[in-house]
């Protein structure tokens, strides 16, 4: 399938996005500031994260060729690119959408759609946050949800795969 | 500088920049979002049925976006007011696993058919998730 040209899309997009701000400017004022305080907020703490997915990028495209991902997480590959995949997943830290550049990059150079999906679902696992689940929910309730996340995530990239093909 | 890591810079810095409207547009979207949605009125949107309540807390989460840590705070909230644990257990996974916000992202920089099927089967899974997260902690 052919993806949306990203380089085009992506202005169109926030161009949209600009001119509905543009409407709740005259619309709903109080809206405004607190917007657009929340969005300076979030660009300051995913600054770093920003830095660090590039820098992982940078080191991808330098000494990983397309080949070697292919062989470990290519369509032949087994138990260990599930594996990374779920602990990459878990371990990763940062919003969702910061990962969606270096994610695509990797499907680009042949890195199965399951693999991907399977990272993706296990970002609701986080080490960190693990402490503030207990908290809230208990720590018979944090460690079932986590077991059960990891199972449901390799479930999922299997499904992803599979519905994939099928459309195909 | 060698040349290789000159194009790895080259390269990284592309696909940012592709991304990077999306990025800032899906931000923009949340921050809206969170500015105009009282987090007052998700508790009424609940009935007092397990499975239904599970579906909602999922379609809630998809909707909702940002720190887990908030998703924590309101599901903590959430259960104090009597929602069960299967309901707001989908409301968190599904806050982290589903983005209808990040939606557009994904499809512009992972494909439109991945995006769809990712976000719909993730979606599925986290009411299941939900269900038999809140039954084994039951049994506990």
């Amino acid at each position: 399938m052919k993806k949306t040209e990203p380089s085009r899309a992506g202005w169109y997009f926030l161009l949209i996005i600009i001119i509905i701000y543009t409407l709740i400017a005259f619309l709903k004022p109080e809206a405004l500031l607190p917007s657009l305080n929340f969005f300076l907020g979030v660009i300051i703490n995913v600054i770093p994260m920003f830095i660090l997915i590039f820098t992982l990028m940078v080191i991808i495209n330098r000494f990983v060729s397309p080949q070697k991902l292919v062989k470990h997480f290519g369509k032949k590959t087994g138990a260990k690119g599930w594996l990374i995949a779920v602990i990459t997943g878990i371990i990763s830290e940062g919003p969702l959408y910061l990962w969606y550049p270096l994610l695509s990059d990797l499907q680009k150079k042949g890195v199965r759609n399951s693999f991907i999906a399977t990272f993706l679902y296990n970002r609701a696992i986080k080490l960190p946050l693990l402490p503030l689940m207990v908290y809230y929910f208990g720590l018979a309730y944090a460690i079932v949800l986590s077991l059960v996340m990891i199972v449901a995530s390799i479930f999922q990239g299997l499904l992803v795969e599979r519905i994939m093909e099928v459309k195909e | 500088m060698d040349k290789k890591l000159k194009q790895a810079i080259a390269k990284s810095a592309k696909a940012m920049y592709h991304a990077l409207p999306v990025l800032i547009g899906v931000l923009l979207l949340l921050s809206l979002a969170s500015a105009l949605i009282p987090k007052s009125i998700y508790s009424s949107l609940f009935s007092k049925n397990i499975f239904l309540d599970s579906i909602i807390g999922s379609g809630l989460g998809s909707i909702l976006a940002g720190n887990p840590i908030t998703s924590y705070i309101i599901g903590g909230e959430f259960l104090k007011q009597g929602i069960s644990l299967a309901a707001v257990t989908a409301f968190i996974v599904a806050w982290v696993t589903v983005g209808l916000v990040h939606l557009p992202a994904e499809i512009m920089l992972l494909g439109k058919k991945f995006a769809i099927t990712r976000n719909l089967t993730a979606f599925v899974l986290t009411v299941i998730v939900a269900l038999i997260t809140a039954s084994i902690v039951g049994l506990l």
